[in-house]
Parts: structure tokens; sequence; C-alpha cells
């Protein structure tokens, strides 16, 4: 860019504004919400327990899939585990952290989220203050040392691609997961189609999912973005393009949706399995 | 006929202040409306840069309350008149005087980003074909006035003064309406990784929240630019695909 000398005006401080209105209510928002989540998952995933619920196929997104199911409930078995009991060759414990089925997985989706486009812009100013709001002063400490995501460590924030093919598995399974909710173990034995609360709970969750998912920037770009002549790719290209564009417009809704109604998913599962709540069945 | 304080920023340099100054307001009247009212009744000398009142010419671009809009589209029914308003000048380039400041550096860096190149003509009589959808991605682009409040608003620019590393956000809707033309040929990917500092751009989404013409410059510019630098420089299985397929 230009090299000539620029004589700009002195750097403000963290804060230093002439805005009027409340500025802070957004980063708050998103720090209250972000924080809560990041909080009540990892919580739920330290657990191990109550992440099905017998006599049903509901399972807790946050769970699934199961790859092994948690050496907590050994030697019960959920029925969801891909490869049986928890086995030896995976420790407990990690320091003083329980190792759950939940650690195994939830990173990609996690992953997904933390190098979303709308969330690194929301974190960004929440939790880093970089910029806390716009037109707001910044922390001067960082001032002419900024890096942003032209370097390592922010440089990484460039594999959301790869997040995103990992998340587009994912919303395969959890739709797998809605879908078999609508079956209930009967008195005889077998499995047979009914509908409880919980179905419509775990049918809701890939719905916001996808909205979310199928909204990603990286997707859209991919699709079709890429092209200069988007009219160069097939019909059925062009509508999923227009489709994720569409879905893109309300990318920050659906990332917040989907966000909450994975927590109050993995909510649900849990206190239904303890007995807490009772999942009322509608048919 | 009410009256409304001003609270603008006045002089040059360190010497450079707010100043108080009262004036009656009307119905329908506009920030910049206020500021030349000021102008003819007690601050003759106070300068401020506007053209044509009506919100296309891009001149009139303050900090109005803090937030960086055109004067000239601010209407004052909006603000809060039983406080002083606050009126600044952009805070990203250098300061002239007064509500005025040198915008110069933005011209500069348009002038190192490849012109546009386009291919052969389609047609024996030198003109060219294309489809209507594939332009209208890029006609939002050319929406822009080069107000530069995109430019002023970016913390890239105003609260890290990356100016030699970062073309800022109004620099790559010009690129992304170049880059992504039916008919342009010129590649300005490594320019736009490298001198252009497009890594700098963490996506807060101000430009967008400031742009009078309501681009959507992050979604639609900025992110699909990043995504090509992606597919360029940082996707292994991209490259890998362009290796066997040529394409």
């Amino acid at each position: 860019m230009s090299r000539v000398e620029l004589k700009l005006p002195q750097l403000r401080p963290l804060g230093a504004t002439q805005r009027t209105d409340a500025w802070w209510i957004q980063p708050v928002l998103t720090l209250l919400g972000l924080g809560a989540f990041i909080v009540y998952s990892t919580w739920a995933a330290l657990q191990g327990t109550h992440y099905w619920v017998p006599g049903t196929n509901y399972l807790s997104p946050m769970y699934s899939p199961v790859l092994f199911d948690s050496w907590q409930i050994a030697p019960a078995s959920s029925g969801h585990a891909w490869f049986g009991a928890w086995p030896d060759w995976i420790p407990k414990n990690l320091w003083v952290l329980s190792m759950t089925p939940a650690f195994l997985i939830l990173w990609a989706p996690g992953g997904f989220r933390f190098t979303c486009y709308y969330y690194r812009g929301a974190y960004y100013k929440a939790f880093w203050a970089d910029p806390v709001s716009c037109a707001v002063g910044e922390p001067k400490f960082r001032g002419t040392h900024y890096r942003g995501e032209h370097k390592f460590p922010l440089l990484l924030q460039n594999i959301h691609r790869y997040f995103l093919y990992l998340a587009l598995v994912f919303l395969v399974f959890l739709t797998y997961d809605a879908i078999i909710s609508y079956r209930f173990l009967g008195d005889d034995g077998q499995k047979h189609f009914g509908v409880g609360i919980g179905s419509l709970v775990l049918t809701i969750n890939p719905i916001l999912l996808g909205g979310y998912t199928l909204g990603c920037h990286s997707l859209r770009h991919l699709i079709g973005g890429k092209k200069d002549c988007i009219t160069d790719c097939s019909g059925a290209r062009q509508g999923a393009y227009r489709g994720v564009s569409c879905l893109n417009r309300r990318h920050m809704l659906f990332a917040w949706l989907s966000l909450f109604w994975v927590g109050f998913t993995d909510v649900y599962v849990r206190l239904v399995s303890m007995g807490t709540w009772t999942d009322i069945r509608i048919l | 006929m009410p009256q409304a304080t001003f609270r603008i920023w006045t002089g040059a340099g360190d010497d450079a202040v707010f100043k108080d100054f009262a004036t009656d307001v009307s119905e329908g009247m506009v920030v910049l409306d206020a500021i030349h009212q000021i102008q003819a009744e007690s601050a003759p000398t106070l300068a401020c840069r506007w053209n044509c009142k009506a919100g296309k010419c891009g001149s009139c671009s303050a900090e109005v309350n803090g937030k960086p809009r055109l004067m000239c589209m601010t209407r004052l029914d909006t603000l809060d008149l039983s406080v002083p308003v606050t009126v600044e000048p952009m805070k990203s380039f250098p300061h002239v005087r007064d509500l005025v400041t040198d915008v110069s550096w933005n011209f500069r860096v348009k002038k190192s980003i490849k012109p546009f190149k386009p291919r052969k003509p389609d047609a024996p009589d030198g003109t060219w074909r294309m489809q209507q959808a594939d332009v209208d991605r890029v006609q939002e682009f050319r929406k822009c006035i080069e107000c530069f409040l995109c430019q002023d608003v970016c913390h890239v620019l105003r609260d890290h003064h990356k100016h030699p590393e970062f073309a800022g956000p109004r620099h790559f809707v010009y690129t992304a309406a170049l880059e992504m033309h039916p008919l342009d040929t010129e590649d300005r990917l490594s320019h736009m990784k490298n001198e252009g500092g497009i890594g700098y751009c963490n996506i807060t989404k101000c430009c967008t929240k400031v742009c009078p013409e309501h681009i959507t410059i992050t979604d639609n510019a900025i992110i699909p630019l990043k995504e090509r630098v992606v597919d360029e420089y940082y996707d292994p299985l991209t490259r890998l695909f362009k290796v066997f397929t040529g394409k």
C-alpha cells in the first residue's frame, strides 16, 4: 500500500467514543450468551452420564455420534455406541478432567463454530475488545502491533472450510438421531412409531443446525461463489447457490438459534433421563 | 423556532478542540444544513467538505455523535437535540482542519490495484455477451460513492494505523467488483493477500453497518475475497484438485 508517511490522529484508549447510544449492549449480550453456552457445554461434556433416555432413542446432540459408551455408565450400554464400551487404550481421565464420549467428538462442531465468520466477528468484539464496538477505542497495548488474521495464530482460522466438511457429516448424524427419535420401545419389547415432546425437540435441532451450517460463508463460496460466471454451473448448483445465499443472509440468526437449541436439547434429554422431567407422548 | 447545540471539532493540529455552537433548527433539516447555518451565523471560517447534499458525492463524511455518517443524510429529527450533538472529522485520515481530513491516501491505494482487463471480445463487432445473473453480483459494489466511511470505521485503520499494509474495506469492494466480474481476466489475489493485507480484517462488519449505500461489504465482498485467497494459498485440497483438473 501507499508508503507515504501519514500524520494520523492519536490512538484512543479503551472505550473512548462520542457515541451516545448503548454500544456496549451487543458485546455484553454476546459475552453472556457465548460464555453461558461454553460453561454449560463444558459441564455437560464432563458428565458422561444421562446423555440418552432409556426406552426411547433420544440422544443428546452433545454426545452424538457416540463412538464408545462412557466408562462411567459401564457395564450398562446406551445402545447408541458405534464401537461398544469405552476401550482400555483411551485414558479415563486427562489430568483432573474425566474423559467422556463428548470429548471425542465435540471438537468438530466446536471448531466449526469457533472458526465461523460470524462468530469470529462476534467474539473478537465481546471477548477480546478488538474492537469492543464500532468506532469505540480499543485497549492501547495492541496498537500498531495488531496482527489480525494476517499472521499466526489467527491465520489458522482459514481452516474453517475443513470444519464445514465435518459439520455437514454431523448434520447427517443428527438428522438420523431425529428420525429414530420417533421410535419407542413398546411393552412387547419391539420398537414402534410414536411422537414425544423429545422427538420434536430432537427434530427442531437439525433443522436449525441445517439453517446455520447450510448458510456458511465457506459453503457459499465452494458451491458457486468461487465462480465468476455462476451461470456456467448446472441449474441444480445455481439453485443451491441461491439457497445457501438466502440462508447466509440469516446466518447470525441461525447461529444463535441453533446454539441455543443444541444446549436446550441436551438439557431436555438430560432431565428426562434423570427423571426430573417427564417426556409427554403425543402419539 | 427551537435551538440546538452542536459541539464541533474546530481548529487544526494540537490546538483543535470541541466548540459549542447554538443555532435554530426546523423541520426537515439535516446536520449539513445546521453546519452551513453555523458558518453563516457565527463561524465563517469553519471548514467542511460538501458537494451534492443528496448522499451521492460522498464528500460530507464525518462523525455525528460518534458514528460515521454522511452529514447530508443525517436528519436532525433522528438525533436527541436536548443534548449537544457532536460533529467530528473522520478519525482514520490525517486531519487538515475543522471537519476536513485528507483522504488522498485512498486514491493512492486505489491506483495500486490492477485495473479491469477484459477477455477478448465475444463478437466480431468488439462486444461481449454476459448473463444478467453474473453481472448482478458485482452491480452491488458499483453503488459505492467513495465516502470512505467504511475506511473510517475500520479498526485496522482507525485503531491500529495499518495504512501501509492494509487496503481497507473500500478497496476490497473495488477489488471484488473487478475480481468477480464475468469478463475480467486479471488476478489480484496475491496483491490482496500481501500488499492489501486482507488477513488483517477480522470481520467485525462495522464497514457494512456504516455504508450509506447499504452495500453488504463484509458478506458479499470481503469474505468471498478471503475465501478466494484461501483457495489459492491455504487450502491444500483445492490446490491438489487444481493440479489434477487443471481448473
